[in-house]
């Protein structure tokens, strides 16, 4: 353990030390977010009202470049949002900060592939950016076919080198999460302290366990898919050409045998700092806790064999779709028993409304929202109604956008005294809280009226019947955005006071996981003696 | 320390041989899932078979044909009827045309299937153009048949009982021109 202290851009360019590379995910996800908000905020000011005009004045673009140009930030914020700001933040920010310091390891077990993994998300993220200046179909930029990235679409249907960037963006993204993974796995089994049995182990660390495992047997698969892509294109393969024997629906299977473990990848470790705080605002252990991680392990389990319910209206048979009906519901049954679990933590708790727990009872609510949007849009006779409009757009949004990133909120209120030395402040923050709050339920809950008129997804433009409640939404992403730059008031008048003002453990009794035990911010190497678990 | 350090090699290995074991999974899943398609007619796959297996029955099925080119094939290609009406285990014959209207020699190939999907199980073909490449000389007309026939375990299958109507579909490609280069756009 004979490391020095690096100083200057050499600490954090040649950085191993796992804290360091976690605050760096964790702004490189503050930045990607920052970047996928604003597309997104283009695509809201666009629907404010029916008709193209925001695009093409922003961009001086004509009615036909905007349409593609509309697509491109719908794809542009999909991908960033997933890969460069949720993934980022969570696994790679709080994943590589927190994971040894609860089970009592002084690092990662591979500090230096640690370094590689985070340096490659900068070039993957230029690559994907790239992408939307270069040509993609014949005489416009940029890739618009969805962050889904179907086939002929792909492959055909733009045949500018827009779309081989954005291949070659989530491949590196791709090789950084499974070297992410790997070292995870390993630190997690062979790194615990003395005493530290799985069964011990603090919920986040199971949940970033099972994700790593998700995201080693799942991304592999997407490089697969996107690989036969990129030849499909530029070496005359036919994987997805029925001209070469081909079927354009073996991709979608290949990318939702990828994307839909994917979605737990990005909600798994929302679990598990959820877990966390519920149960220290509470001042009760979590109710359940082998039951909580059973269920995370169950969520991941069944997440590899519900792909198909993605594809209803590719023509599946009826057993076939009746078989991914069932087995889409019954994830319902070990999330129902989080949501169980959680709710029972906080029964006869000491409930403290600090900001970390509002976020998470804010996560509780909606994320059971977005959760039962979802068991109605598994039934496939629904879904065939539903496919492809703001009703789905609604669902995962709910999910993601109000379950995952409130729960990055929410990790960052819990954690930033702990990481920085300095605590938020309070007030200012609850203001924050609930601005957000209310922006982001303003801007998704109509989207479900939306769907369920029958409003597809991914069109510039709607008819005059569909105004009124898209004027709403985009009203509710100018009070997001208000949230938003709170937020950054929030940190930065956080990060720049003066003094360090946050003690080992400023919750008190309820803060029982060992990174409490440390001090505010940690040393830079901890637990040099391995810390002893009863 | 070095016993750790081992230990998490091993580990690290283990992994990534799940990593690479995964990729591999991803291309094998190109040849199962097509020997998939041929076993269960997904897709509306059709099968193929030697002669008319099992007894006709008095179901009559009406088949239709529908002919598609890919927008790089210049080829006119049409059914020569629009449909034909037969019994569930009877042989029926059918008759396409292509015209290659170029002054070129074009090779093309046809894939196929039938609609609804789940028809592609009990949809047999004993002879089809399909099977093998076609070769158009320039201006040549070609009038090819195929024979088919309703397996008669379609009877069995509830999930078909509603069904009195078969499209049976196909979409020529090009295999290979003079110049494919410009025709195929790649």
């Amino acid at each position: 353990m004979a490391h020095g202290n690096p100083t200057g851009w050499k600490r954090w360019l040649f950085s191993t030390n796992h804290k360091d590379i976690g605050v760096m995910y964790l702004w490189f996800a503050f930045i990607a977010g920052m970047i996928g908000f604003g597309m997104s905020g283009l695509i809201r000011m666009e629907l404010m009202e029916p008709g193209i005009q925001v695009i093409p004045s922003v961009f001086g673009m004509n009615d036909e470049q905007a349409r593609h140009m509309f697509n491109v930030l719908t794809t542009g914020h999909g991908l960033i949002m997933v890969f460069f700001m949720v993934m980022p933040a969570l696994i790679g920010g709080f994943g590589n900060y927190f994971v040894p310091l609860m089970i009592g390891a002084p690092d990662m077990a591979f500090p230096r592939m640690n370094n590689i993994s985070f340096w490659l998300m900068p070039p993957a993220f230029i690559l994907l950016l790239l992408s939307t200046f270069v040509e993609g179909p014949s005489g416009m930029n940029g890739f618009g076919g969805g962050w889904t990235a179907y086939a002929p679409l792909s492959t055909s249907g733009h045949p500018g080198p827009s779309m081989d960037l954005a291949i070659f963006s989530l491949h590196v993204a791709g090789a950084s999460s499974i070297m992410g993974a790997i070292n995870y796995i390993t630190t997690i089994f062979n790194m615990r302290a003395p005493g530290m049995t799985l069964h011990k182990m603090p919920l986040f660390s199971w949940s970033i366990l099972i994700t790593a495992f998700l995201l080693v047997l799942s991304l592999p698969v997407l490089a697969g898919a996107i690989t036969m892509l990129l030849t499909d294109r530029n070496f005359g393969t036919t994987f997805f050409d029925p001209a070469g024997g081909g079927d354009p629906v073996l991709f979608q299977h290949l990318f939702w045998f990828f994307g839909h473990p994917e979605v737990y990848i990005m909600i798994l470790p929302a679990f598990g700092i959820v877990s966390h705080i519920i149960s220290t605002f509470s001042k009760k252990p979590i109710f359940g806790y082998l039951g909580m991680a059973y269920a995370m392990a169950a969520i991941g389990f069944i997440g590899f064999v519900v792909w198909a319910h993605h594809m209803y209206t590719v023509g599946l048979d009826v057993d076939t779709k009746a078989y991914f009906v069932a087995a889409t519901m019954v994830i319902a049954v070990p999330t129902g028993v989080k949501i169980f679990s959680w709710i029972a933590t906080m029964w006869g708790g000491s409930l403290r409304f600090t900001v970390p727990m509002m976020y998470a009872i804010a996560f509780i609510l909606l994320f059971t929202l977005g959760g039962v949007t979802g068991v109605v849009l598994s039934n496939a006779g629904a879904d065939v109604a539903l496919h492809d409009t703001y009703y789905v757009v609604a669902h995962f949004h709910y999910v993601l956008s109000l379950g995952a990133v409130f729960a990055i909120f929410a990790g960052l209120y819990y954690w930033i005294g702990k990481m920085s030395g300095k605590q938020y402040p309070e007030f200012l923050a609850k203001v924050q809280f609930w601005i957000t709050f209310i922006g982001v339920n303003m801007i998704f809950f109509p989207q479900h009226f939306l769907g369920l008129q029958g409003m597809p997804r991914r069109y510039v433009d709607y008819p005059d019947a569909f105004a009124y409640w898209n004027w709403v939404s985009s009203w509710g992403y100018l009070v997001t955005l208000v949230g938003v730059m709170l937020f950054i008031v929030v940190m930065a008048m956080t990060l720049f006071k003066r003094k360090k003002d946050v003690a080992d453990n400023p919750w008190g009794e309820g803060a029982t996981t060992l990174e409490w035990t440390l001090s505010s911010p940690p040393p830079f190497h901890q637990f040099n003696e391995l810390p002893q678990i009863k | 320390m070095t016993d750790v350090v081992l230990k998490n090699r091993r580990m690290a290995g283990m992994v990534a041989g799940v990593v690479v074991g995964m990729v591999g999974l991803a291309y094998a899943s190109v040849p199962l899932y097509d020997l998939f398609c041929k076993v269960t007619g997904y897709g509306g796959t059709t099968q193929r078979a030697e002669m008319v297996s099992g007894q006709a029955t008095d179901r009559d099925i009406k088949v239709r044909f529908a002919a598609n080119v890919h927008r790089d094939m210049p080829w006119d290609f049409k059914p020569q009827q629009v449909s034909q009406k037969l019994k569930v285990g009877e042989q029926g014959l059918a008759y396409f045309e292509a015209h290659n209207p170029t002054n070129k020699r074009i090779i093309g190939t046809a894939t196929y299937n039938v609609a609804p999907h789940k028809a592609g199980t009990y949809f047999a073909k004993i002879d089809c153009f399909c099977f093998t490449e076609q070769v158009l000389e320039p201006g040549e007309s070609v009038v090819m048949p195929v024979v088919y026939f309703i397996d008669p375990l379609i009877e069995e299958d509830r999930n078909l009982n509603e069904v009195t109507e078969v499209t049976l579909s196909y979409t020529f490609f090009v295999m290979d021109d003079e110049d494919a280069e410009t025709l195929t756009g790649r």
